[in-house]
């Protein structure tokens, strides 16, 4: 029961150190609010590719390890998997509503073609370029504020 | 679409080399020949796609160019890295890459023809980008755990590159006169490496027998249909019928290839202990 309780003990301290692990390329979310870890216990941290050319990917692991080292936990591994593949669904709604207070319109669920403007809220936006700054970004416009966004592409 | 007798390597090669693998090794080494197609492919795409960095009609396309590269290297990466622990020679997927020559590459044609102009690119991306999407999706079902992983993942982003690719062919063949007649010329100068892209030879069979690959044929109506669908909307007729040509699964080339692997492989060889 004691060794038990420790290693979720251990669980929760290796969530919290997950938790202040920034994205590098949207700051804004933590790698949990992002939805890439996939399992953490005592031993290990399995995480998940976004997309499968995202240079930030060795970036993420090499910060996880970096944030798992100043916190002591220098033996605890990080793996990889790739399978079942990482979705935009798994990002979480505190996630979503970071991305949204960010300035990027959170993924649109399944189905729904409409993206509200982070900016000023309106629904009457249009697409620029599917392709952005990044692998996960698309390019758009809202036609009330005229300001440009990028759309976290549903993946 | 083949009706004609394609120009191949002369009869009796078989780019093989010269030493014969021991039959134990066979699954491995179909699957290490299977990956390096699949790798090369994505490489050499991406790496030619790249070149269009800092040169695309407007910022938008650039970006979407230099995207499509990414996805491409990121799948190349996966695969080649896999290739190099089935071949279990200490090769690492870098050193597949860089430190292989012309010969060695087993990726199709279609990928290595030059850019041309942005017509061109389009003609070729919607041909390739329509097949590897269907590929990775039977590749979902692989009994090869990486490799199915790899095509899940990537099929969602295939998915994006043939989208955008078939807006722009449809856009620039109903376009101007100008759009169109650089598109006929850009969809003439591709459609003969489209067979090569459903050749089963004895690689391909034999990874398709075992589970880890397929049979390419299993999609080539489907493939002929999108495609047409695509020219239709676009106003567009296929091309005339024309010669296809084989022989990059072996290692038989064209010579642009020589050109875009002199400008990927010039540091890494040149500076072999260089690092990040």
């Amino acid at each position: 029961m004691v060794a038990s309780a420790r290693i979720q003990d251990v669980g929760a301290q290796l969530w919290r150190v997950l938790e202040g692990v920034p994205d590098p390329e949207i700051p804004a979310l933590s790698v949990v609010d992002l939805g890439i870890v996939r399992a953490v216990d005592a031993s290990r941290v399995v995480i998940t590719p976004t997309y499968t050319g995202c240079p930030a990917t060795q970036v993420i692991e090499r910060d996880i390890r970096n944030a798992l080292d100043a916190a002591g936990f220098r033996d605890v591994a990080i793996e990889t998997m790739l399978s079942p593949p990482w979705t935009t669904d798994w990002i979480s709604a505190a996630g979503r509503e970071k991305l949204k207070a960010y300035g990027i319109a959170p993924p649109t669920p399944a189905g729904q073609s409409a993206v509200e403007c982070p900016q000023c809220g309106s629904m009457k936006t249009e697409e620029l370029s599917r392709f952005g700054s990044t692998p996960c970004k698309a390019q758009w416009r809202c036609r009330d504020c005229l300001e440009p966004f990028d759309l976290f592409k549903c993946h | 679409m083949a009706s004609l007798p394609p120009i191949d390597l002369p009869s009796g090669a078989t780019g093989a080399g010269a030493f014969d693998a021991p039959a134990d090794d066979a699954h491995r080494a179909v699957r290490f020949d299977y990956l390096l197609r699949l790798g090369d492919d994505s490489l050499i795409l991406g790496q030619r796609l790249s070149e269009w960095c800092g040169h695309a009609p407007s910022v938008e396309v650039d970006l979407s160019l230099a995207n499509f590269g990414l996805d491409l290297v990121g799948q190349a990466t996966h695969f080649l890295g896999q290739a190099g622990a089935a071949e279990g020679q200490g090769r690492s997927g870098d050193k597949l890459a860089f430190h292989r020559d012309v010969l060695d590459f087993r990726n199709c044609l279609l990928v290595e023809q030059p850019n041309g102009d942005f017509a061109q690119t389009m003609a070729r991306h919607l041909l390739f980008s329509t097949w590897q999407e269907m590929l990775f999706g039977h590749l979902i079902a692989s009994t090869d755990e990486q490799i199915a992983a790899v095509a899940a993942k990537a099929v969602k982003e295939v998915a994006y590159h043939r989208e955008l690719a078939s807006e722009w062919v449809i856009r620039l063949g109903d376009g101007t006169d100008e759009s169109r007649r650089r598109m006929i010329d850009g969809l003439d100068w591709m459609w003969r490496f489209v067979p090569e892209l459903f050749e089963m030879d004895e690689v391909a069979t034999r990874a398709a027998d075992c589970g880890i690959g397929v049979d390419v044929g299993r999609f080539r109506e489907d493939y002929d249909n999108r495609i047409r669908a695509v020219l239709a909307e676009a106003t567009l007729e296929p091309p005339a019928d024309q010669r296809p040509i084989l022989g990059g699964r072996r290692g038989h080339h064209s010579e642009h290839l020589g050109h875009l692997l002199a400008v990927m492989q010039f540091l890494p060889r040149t500076y072999p202990d260089a690092t990040w």
